[in-house]
């Protein structure tokens, strides 16, 4: 085994490429949850972001136009669980699973002839000036533009939610439907909107691991991303700046345990890629004992009776 | 302008006629979808629904019917009973594979003796691994109000690594020349889950599917403990006041279909797959969720709606061989079916009312 062969700025760079994914999920879905919808289907909208969005940059050879027909996939994908929950009032767990068992099969079925390709490159972004920084340089200034979309959206969200009327509204919806309707606020409008930001989020999240993390496709490649999204929403209690944190965590552990596998430590690589699994499992542990964030109406149906 | 007026209480027929209804919409859904794949719609149905029962080659087909319904019927039974509750139990396939991992392991262990009891044991361990496995995300939940959702997902991917593990170390075959996956159980003639009657299907796995579905309808019907899972589901504040012990019945929805899930990975590994490989469970767990919903999370609706995935499930594969039809297309297939599903359960516990539009 050779620690040494490891490289501190490489690894806290990769760690910023690897929490991306999850940390775009991850803000998309605390929106809909803050709107009080428990959405289950992330992993369903990520895969479909990947597909979708790999296929417009194979057909167009841009990755830009890539990211947006993943945005635009997620967020067509999320509708069908607007549609199911709010209009068809259906129990949130059973849609959030049907999403994504139907994303999955819908991914793989447009897939089936893109497996092997490789798609063009996604520019990376080299600030001038500071991507000449050592260390500090390679680690935050010479990444692709969807990392620092990523860290954007948290400061946007956060933003929104705590100082704007949109931010209030949404957060009322989320609280007390009832009353956000007593108030003449459209509950069901605010809500789809919001599930479709977070399918957006959700499908920009996915098309990031098959453009640039892996970058290619293969069935099934995000292989609970979805699920670890979700539970670092439940991580972060509901607040923005800590999904940020818990993606860099997670992107950590993640990152750490493909280097140890490099290093050659002396466990064998199944053993080391459950780690990112279990690592989620304890984390939820210690932080479910705080359940007074959550926001009141989270998964609750809501029926205008009038 | 159309209304949504809430059923004072949930409308009997149509929560009959609500799964017919899906299985429609999803046949007029699917063809569209074959059609726009570039085949003839009524020919992929018919080869799907069909063919595998009355067709050409059925008598090939039908066994196939009991062997992947076994499976799908056991494992939705457990799940149902969590489901009724609100208890989330998605990590069946894990349940699945840990079962199947640690009955073929009791299994293995013995080789090459023989004997009466190696099987039952195997059942009993392969039990035994599914409930275990269920139970972290049980205890999770009763002690620190754990996410069973999370954790019980998560656990299915820690099970497939675990399963890679398995078949390429501990459980290796030592004659397989170097090749991950177990022995393979057709060799071994006590611990194989063979058919019962030749050319049914019919395996100890169908047959305990069979029990399941009885004990169930018992459980729900007859048995105070049934009566406080439903009451937990339905009526949450009632069943705070009739005193029903919520930490009783998180243990015994998740630990049940953790143990029958474990079972029906055990009858699986030792039977129709036969060994431990990497890529041995085959979705199961997931299908089973649609099983559960499909069939109103009834003991008896679970039967038919096990037999009819694995309808889809076969016709699927006809499909497949002689229409050229992707498998992905299928799998597309059965998720949209728990899309109508659920979508068509509105006319359960709404009523549409046609209302002139006001002035407000």
């Amino acid at each position: 085994m050779d620690l040494s062969a490891i490289n501190p700025a490489l690894l806290l760079a990769s760690l910023l490429v690897a929490a991306t994914p999850i940390l775009l999920a991850g803000i998309g879905e605390l929106v809909v949850e803050r709107a009080g919808v428990l959405n289950l289907g992330v992993e369903g909208m990520m895969i479909t972001g990947a597909i979708c969005g790999f296929m417009a940059t194979i057909v167009t050879g841009s990755p830009a136009l890539g990211f947006l027909f993943a945005a635009t996939g997620g967020a067509a994908l999320s509708f069908l669980f607007a549609l199911l929950t709010q209009y068809a009032l259906a129990n949130q767990v059973a849609s959030g699973l049907a999403l994504t068992l139907f994303g999955l099969g819908l991914s793989s079925l447009l897939g089936q002839d893109y497996v092997g390709l490789k798609p063009p490159s996604t520019p990376q972004l080299d600030i001038p000036l500071l991507s000449d920084i050592p260390f500090l340089g390679t680690v935050l200034f010479s990444h692709d533009a969807i990392v620092y979309l990523g860290i954007a959206l948290v400061a946007a969200v956060w933003a929104t939610l705590k100082y704007t009327r949109v931010g209030l509204v949404l957060r009322a919806v989320g609280e007390n439907h009832d009353a956000a309707h007593a108030l003449g606020y459209k509950v069901v409008r605010i809500r789809v909107l919001a599930i479709m930001f977070g399918g957006a989020c959700a499908g920009l999240g996915g098309a990031y691991i098959s453009l640039v993390r892996v970058p290619q496709w293969t069935e099934g490649m995000t292989a609970g991303a979805g699920w670890i999204a979700l539970a670092l929403v439940v991580f972060a209690s509901w607040k923005p700046w800590r999904v940020l944190l818990g993606a860099w965590l997670f992107g950590g552990i993640n990152v750490l345990q493909l280097n140890l596998q490099a290093a050659g430590v002396a466990i064998p690589v199944e053993y080391l890629t459950m780690s990112p699994y279990i690592i989620t499992i304890l984390v939820l542990v210690i932080m479910s004992a705080d359940k007074s964030r959550a926001p009141a109406s989270l998964g609750r149906i809501f029926h205008a009776s009038s | 302008m159309f209304k949504l007026e809430k059923r004072p209480q949930a409308s009997q027929s149509f929560a009959y006629l609500t799964p017919l209804l899906a299985i429609l919409a999803t046949m007029v859904a699917g063809g569209l979808l074959f059609m726009a794949l570039g085949k003839n719609p009524f020919e992929a149905i018919r080869t799907i629904f069909w063919d595998p029962l009355f067709g050409e080659f059925a008598s090939f087909s039908r066994p196939d019917l009991l062997v992947k319904g076994g499976p799908l019927i056991l494992i939705a039974i457990g799940l149902s009973l969590g489901f009724r509750a609100g208890i989330w139990n998605i990590g069946a396939e894990g349940q699945y594979i840990v079962g199947a991992i640690c009955g073929a392991g009791v299994g293995l262990a013995f080789y090459p003796m023989e004997a009466w009891y190696i099987f039952p044991l195997m059942v009993l361990s392969g039990a035994l691994g599914g409930w275990a496995w269920a139970m972290i995300p049980a205890l999770l939940k009763v002690k620190f109000q754990t996410n069973e959702i999370l954790v019980s997902l998560m656990l299915v991917y820690v099970a497939e690594k675990l399963l890679a593990a398995m078949s390429l170390g501990l459980l290796r075959n030592p004659d397989g020349h170097g090749f991950p996956g177990s022995r393979n159980f057709k060799d071994y003639e006590t611990a194989f889950n063979g058919e019962l009657i030749p050319n049914t299907g019919m395996h100890w796995g169908v047959a305990m599917a069979f029990i399941a579905v009885i004990f169930a309808y018992v459980l729900l019907n007859r048995h105070m403990l049934g009566f406080s899972i439903r009451l937990t589901g339905e009526a949450p504040r009632a069943a705070k006041f009739a005193s029903v012990n919520p930490t009783r019945v998180i243990l015994f929805c998740l630990g049940t279909s953790g143990a029958l899930a474990g079972m029906a990975g055990l009858f699986e590994v030792s039977g129709p797959a036969g060994q431990i490989s990497i890529d041995f469970n085959s979705g199961y767990g997931f299908t089973a969720i649609i099983v559960a919903f499909l069939g109103r999370l009834h003991p008896v609706g679970i039967l038919f709606a096990g037999l009819l995935m694995a309808l889809t499930y076969i016709g699927g594969e006809l499909a497949q061989l002689t229409l050229g039809l992707p498998a992905a297309a299928i799998q597309l297939f059965q998720g949209m079916l728990l899309f109508f599903l659920l979508a068509a359960d509105l006319l359960t516990n709404y009523r549409i009312k046609r209302v002139k539009k006001e002035a407000v």
